[in-house]
Formats: structure tokens, sequence, C-alpha cells
């Protein structure tokens, strides 16, 4: 079986503007979004603040516990279903460094107070303003280094200019990705950042593949104008790119639907990463080649 | 051409071996994280400035004892907590010289000015000083929340120093996180004060408190309406005994009604002064306070010899054995604070394995029919590449001591994915060059050498990502990082070398016209 019986010859370079075009919508909506909401979410893990997750025999009433938490005095929270309605994940902005454990807190002052049963605490988690801190700074350096480190093995193993190229795809990615994030209201975590670097690796992956053809047929013909031979490339490599995502995308896919509401965050973010690394590898990395290119031609 | 086949095919097979020597029994070889078993992870910070304060404090009580002994009369001798200085204030200008003298003998005091009216001197703690008490405060409380933890009873603890002041907790499958809270994170600083009989509780809870008292409370909570009542008392500041003079505290049943209390035993010196102290203060009130919460005041009905006492309150058993487990570890140097805490229970940790284990499955399924259907028989070269691929990994993960997460699981999840795109490099390169008319060995032979160049590329980038990760990465993050750097460095070698090998193996028995690819 095959995607294409043939070599293909899609003119990719011709829709360079309308890609460019449908990018900069995707991430202007993105950032749109972003501003419209007021910033990015920050899950506790870098705002810090306490996070339960009780379960409930039956479906309880959650007014009844927005009513009940008010008396423990916990603060600002949000309430929400988490996966089913037994499971209830409650959000409390303030973390508390006394040495108490609020989830039985909240477990033993909802059980006197309603008639819910018996309630189980099944995660919590507290991060305090200090180590939220230190969370943030370590992850945007992570980010950092990781495209530092990548930036390094690209201009050694191509040039400067490939990786160049490389990088404005794969900010693109994070850009788009993150404004996804905005758009359906999801909160940045650890996990989420871990997600990050790996559309990071995951997006050079494809964009390097379609390089290194790049580069193998400008030695073999290099009398062809750069926008053909880029053209070529991506057509040859087109199956390849879309049958590694492909199956990239399955088991991602599986994640998202069967992995649990832990990770679903983390599987969306790759599913959306992952799409649009393999967009911006056909139509976003190898336009900045072209375009260094013809300026470098024009130079001389 | 195939000369060397028997040695891939054995180095294959021992890396096989040795990959299923290492991973079985799976359930004893590969750890489960804290969010797939369930646990707890708590980071603390040591409040070191607390002990530095007590340090000082005490040595001030030194210097006024040793002062006290030249027989030279001091008016008062005051630490200075915020600037980390004492200030020793006498009576008389010519006792200065004598007490710069023995001050001599504190050689981690500085003298750094002496007051205008001829009376006084100001002393400064050095900083190398401090620093080792901070430190100090730090290793000896990573040593008494380890002692607890022992006696608690925790399977495979991890309590370690992180930076300069926290202590990393980690207890897997811990049953009653409250409980086991209470137990790492109390100071308990043991301290008995004489009740001040001679002033008025009601007038010093008015606010005239005299300088030498203080007013602590008992806390008594109610079990079943839960509600927590105080008692206050007026104690003498005083402190006449600590626990660090206990050698031994544990749960006794009162005869009559079977209450728990806690049975104390004090060290030659701490009997000696209790001894004294009970001797003295006979039909008074001795009060048993911890943390600054007053357990219990009792009458001294006699001089207690012997060096033994008893703590007594409404107990639960439990409670009573909590509380004797953190006297006879001994009290934390300094109080500390929860600066992050992620319990998981283990119900929600099974559901997360049952999960991962279900998407794993799917998603391999996926994967398994989507490259048979595409590849047809070549196509069973890269499942037999991925299954192995997978057993390599579980067996580095053996190797390593990498407990397994659940974005670990995602990480294998991942890796079946992308294990597979090394293989779909080779197999469309191997159809490219079949295009171009090659013979089947020739294509095979190219589209191995074309695209090992750039599988090695485009598979260091994310390498080089999940390093970085792993630098940075907390606990089950550090999980993802290192199953998708195993993974990667194991695709390299299931879909680049064994495939080639089962290439080259089928080809060498039989002359192939035709590639089913």
């Amino acid at each position: 079986m095959q995607l294409f019986k043939d070599e293909t010859h899609f003119d990719f370079m011709g829709r360079i503007k309308a890609a460019m075009t449908f990018s900069l919508v995707l991430i202007l909506i993105g950032l749109g979004s972003i501003v419209v909401s007021g910033g990015l979410k920050f899950g506790i893990d870098f705002a810090g603040g306490t996070l339960i997750q009780l379960q409930f025999k039956s479906p309880p009433d959650i007014e009844m516990i927005r009513d009940g938490l008010k008396t423990i005095g916990l603060g600002e929270s949000t309430i929400q279903e988490f996966g089913s309605k037994r499971d209830i994940l409650i959000r409390v902005q303030r973390s508390e460094e006394k040495l108490e454990a609020v989830g039985s807190m909240v477990r033993k002052s909802l059980m006197e107070k309603f008639n819910f049963g018996e309630i189980t605490v099944e995660r919590v988690e507290m991060v305090g303003p200090k180590v939220g801190r230190d969370l943030r700074e370590k992850a945007l350096l992570s980010i950092l280094y990781a495209i530092i480190g990548i930036v390094i093995y690209i201009s050694w193993r191509f040039e400067l200019q490939y990786a160049i190229a490389a990088i404005i795809a794969l900010i693109h990615d994070v850009l788009v990705t993150i404004g996804a994030f905005s758009i359906f209201d999801k909160e940045f975590t650890l996990v989420i950042v871990a997600a990050f670097l790996t559309i990071i690796g995951y997006s050079l992956n494809d964009t390097i593949v379609v390089f290194d053809r790049i580069r193998e047929n400008l030695r073999r013909k290099g009398k062809s104008a750069i926008s053909d031979i880029i053209n070529t490339s991506i057509n040859q490599t087109l199956s390849r790119t879309l049958l590694t995502s492909g199956t990239t995308l399955l088991v991602v896919i599986a994640l998202f639907f069967f992995g649990g509401e832990i990770i679903h965050d983390f599987s969306f973010a790759l599913l959306v990463g992952i799409f649009i690394g393999t967009y911006s590898s056909i139509f976003i990395a190898s336009v900045f080649l072209v375009y260094w290119d013809s300026r470098k031609t024009a130079h001389r | 051409m195939y000369k060397n086949l028997k040695w891939r095919i054995l180095l294959i097979l021992v890396t096989i071996l040795g990959a299923v020597a290492l991973a079985y029994p799976l359930k004893e070889k590969i750890s489960l994280g804290l969010d797939l078993q369930g646990g707890m992870h708590l980071l603390l910070e040591v409040k070191v400035e607390k002990a530095v304060e007590a340090s000082l404090e005490r040595l001030a009580d030194d210097i006024k004892r040793d002062i006290g002994e030249e027989d030279l009369e001091v008016d008062r001798i005051k630490a200075l907590f915020d600037k980390l200085q004492v200030n020793i204030r006498m009576v008389d200008t010519l006792d200065l010289p004598p007490v710069i003298k023995i001050m001599e003998g504190y050689s981690f005091f500085t003298k750094v000015s002496e007051d205008s009216d001829g009376l006084g001197l100001v002393y400064e703690l050095d900083a190398d000083q401090v620093k080792q008490i901070e430190e100090n405060a730090v290793s000896q409380g990573l040593e008494t929340i380890r002692n607890r933890v022992d006696q608690f009873g925790v399977s495979e603890p991890t309590i370690q120093v992180q930076g300069e002041r926290r202590i990393l907790i980690q207890l897997p499958g811990v049953k009653d996180p409250e409980r086991a809270i209470n137990l790492i994170g109390k100071t308990a600083r043991l301290e008995f004060k004489l009740v001040d009989e001679d002033n008025s509780l009601q007038e010093a809870l008015a606010g005239r408190i005299p300088e030498e008292s203080e007013i602590l409370y008992t806390r008594k909570e109610n079990k079943e309406t839960g509600e927590v009542t105080k008692e206050p008392f007026l104690l003498k500041k005083r402190t006449v005994l600590t626990g660090e003079t206990l050698t031994g505290a544990e749960v006794r049943f009162d005869g009559d009604f079977n209450e728990p209390y806690v049975a104390l035993n004090f060290n030659s010196v701490g009997a000696m002064i209790f001894h004294e102290v009970t001797r003295e203060n006979i039909r008074k009130r001795l009060a048993i306070v911890l943390d600054d919460n007053v357990y219990s005041a009792p009458v001294i009905q006699d001089a207690i010899p012997g060096g033994r006492a008893q703590i007594t309150g409404q107990f639960t058993s439990e409670d009573a054995r909590d509380l004797a487990i953190i006297l006879r570890a001994g009290a934390l140097p300094a109080p500390v604070v929860i600066l992050e805490n992620r319990t998981v229970g283990p119900s929600l940790g099974q559901d997360s394995i049952n999960k991962g284990l279900s998407s794993i499955i799917f998603g391999g399924i996926l994967v398994v029919v989507f490259i048979l259907i595409y590849y047809k028989l070549s196509g069973m070269i890269a499942v037999t590449a991925l299954t192995l691929n997978i057993v390599i990994l579980v067996g580095a993960l053996a190797y390593f001591g990498a407990a397994l997460t659940l974005p670990g699981i995602a990480g294998i999840i991942l890796t079946v994915g992308m294990a597979i795109d090394a293989n779909v490099l080779v197999f469309e390169r191997i159809r490219e060059e079949i295009k171009l008319g090659k013979t089947v060995r020739a294509a095979i032979e190219a589209g191995f050498s074309k695209a090992f160049r750039t599988i090695v590329d485009a598979n260091i980038t994310t390498f080089i990502a999940a390093v970085v990760l792993f630098q940075f990465g907390t606990g089950p993050i550090k999980g993802f990082a290192i199953t998708l750097c195993i993974g990667i460095a194991a695709s390299m070698f299931t879909a680049v070398f064994v495939s080639r090998t089962i290439f080259d193996c089928t080809m060498s028995r039989q002359k192939l016209d035709k590639l089913s690819i």
C-alpha cells in the first residue's frame, strides 16, 4: 500500500502566501485569546495553590460542596468535575505552609455537614509560592536550554540558516499550541512543559528529515532554483512525513481517549503540537530557507 | 557481505536476553513512581533562622553563667536576634575588662562596639558560625525526620537534603497522609515549665502579663464533635528541663482506666535536675509543654528521683504512640514548613496504571495494524523491531532503577509511535530505490545507508530536548524524560541494526526478486 502511487508534485512553494496567512491568523487568534482571557492560565505548579481530588460514592451537588468549603475558610476556590460526575477537583489559590493536611480537613468537613457518604481523598497537591516561582524559572530555562542545544546541533550538522529556519518553525508550533491552550481554557503545569519540550523535539524531527533531503538534493542538482529543490524535497519526503506523524498521532489519540483525566491535557498538547509540527515542517520551515537563500544571492 | 551475520544475530539475542533478565520478574524489577503507586512527596523548608536564634539565646545564657561565676555583677544580657548580636550590660564600668577576657573564650563572637555609657559591650556572632548552625539544623533535622519515618514504618522512604535548607521526603504507599505529616513536621520541642502561681491568670489574660511569665494553652479536641477547647495557663518563662535529656519514651496504659500515657526516661543530668526541681516545688504545678502547647500541668506531690515522668492527656493509643515516636527521635533543631506536598491515593494510582496500560495496548495495536497493512511482510520486520524496542526499554528502565510514572507510560506510548519512524524512513528509502530500478539487495543496502544519517539527525533533537527535560524535571517528569531518552536510543538500535539484520538474514537464505514492502 502507498499513500501516493507516484512521486508527488504538489506545489508547496506556490502556497507560501496562503500558508503564511493561515499561520499568522492561527497565532493571532491564539494571542488574541490570551489577551482576552487576561494572560495565560497557570496551574498550581507555577502559580502556587492547592488542588484536591475527591471521589464521592454518588454524584454530589457542586453547590453544596461550595457552601461547605466556605465554612472552612479556604479562600477562593474553583470546583469542577474531573472525568466523571463522582470525581471532583477542588482548586484553592491559597497554599498552606502549616502542617495541616488540607485534604483530610476538606473531606472531614464535607462528610460532617452533608450526607455525601464516604469520600475518598484521591490526590492532594500543594505548591507553595516559593516552589512555584522556582518551577516557573526552571521551566523557562529548560525550554531555553533545549532551544540553544538544538540550534548548536543543527548549525553543526547543517548550517546556521537551517538552524534559524528550524527554530522559527519550532517557535511557530509552540505559539500555536499555547494559543490552543488559551482557547480551550487549559492550564499550564509541569507536565505541559514536558509536552512542549517533546513537541519541540518532535517538530524538529520532521523538519530535519526535510532539510536533510534538501541538502542531499542541493548537492546533486545544485543548479536548479532553490525553491524548486525545496519543493522536490518536500514532495519526496511527503509520504514519510505523513506516515510518521500518522503513527505518532494514532498513539497520542489512544492516550487522549484512554489515558485518563490526569494526562488529558498532556495528550491534548501533544495532539495539537504534532499536528501543527507536521504542517510547519512542510510549509513554514522551508520558506525561511528560500528567503535566506534569495538574500544570499542578492548579496552576491 | 553477510559474513558478520552470525555475530550480529548473537549480539541481538544477548541484548534480548539481557533485557529480559534485567526486567524479570516485572513486579519486582520495575519500581513504580509515587503517582502510580500512591504515596506522598513532601518538600520541607527548615526555618534555620529559628535555630540560629535558639543558639544565640543559649549562648547568651552561657555567657551570663560564666560572668556570674567570676562574681561580677551583670545588669542584663540581651540577645539581639535581628542583628545576631548580644548586648552585655554590667553594673560597674570596672567589670568590663574581665568580661572582655571571658569573651575571648567565645572565639566565634567578635566585639563590634561598646555602649556610650561605658557599661555595655556588643558582640556579634561570626558569619561562619551562623552558617554552621544553619547547616547543622538542616542535617540534624534530616536525621531526626529519618528516625521518625523509620519508626513510623514506611517501606523504602527517600529522605534527602535539597539545596541549602530544604528536605525532600518521599513516602511510597503511605496510608494516612495526615498522620505522616504530623509525625514528620512536629518540631517536638518538649519543655517543663513551672506554673506561675504568684500572679493572677485573670490579670495576665487582661493584658498585664508579668515580665518573667507567659500564657500558653492546652488544646483539647473532642473526638466526636471535632470541637476544640483551649484552656490558658500562666507559666514561668524559664524552662526548667527540656526534651534533650530524654533517653526514652514509650506508651503505657494506666491500670485503672486503661488510658494510654507516655512514660519518659531522663539521662542522669536530666534526672538530677528533675529531682531538684520537684523537691523544691512540692505542691506547685509543673507544666509539660510540647511546641508551646500545654499537655498537662500536674501538681508535684513529692520529690521524684530516678528520672521518670509521664505525659498524660486525652490520648487515643495511636496519638500516644506517635508522640512517643516523636519524643524518642528527638526534637527538630528548628521548625519546618511545607513548601510542596503531592499526595496520591492508592486507588487513583491503580486507576492510572490501568488507563496507561490500556492506552499502550490500544495505541500499539493501531500502529501494528497500520504498519502491517502498509508495509506487508516488511511491516512484520518493523513490528518485530518495535516489540524488541519495548523489551529493551523496559530492561533499561530496570537497569537504571528509574521509577515508572504516569508521564513515563506516556513516554513509552510516544516511543511506540516515534520508533516506527526510523523504520518508515528506511522503508520509504528502499521503495524509492526500488523505483529507481535497483535490485532488491542493492535497494535495501542503499535504503539503510542513506536513511541512517537522517535517522540520527532527526532523533538527536528529540534526545536533546529529553535530556534537558531530565535535568530540570522533578519526579514524574524525570520518568517521562528517561523513557523518552531510552526509547529513542533503543529505536535507533532496533530499527536500524535489528531490522537490517533480519533483512540480511532473509536475503542470505533466498534470493528475492521482489520485496514485500
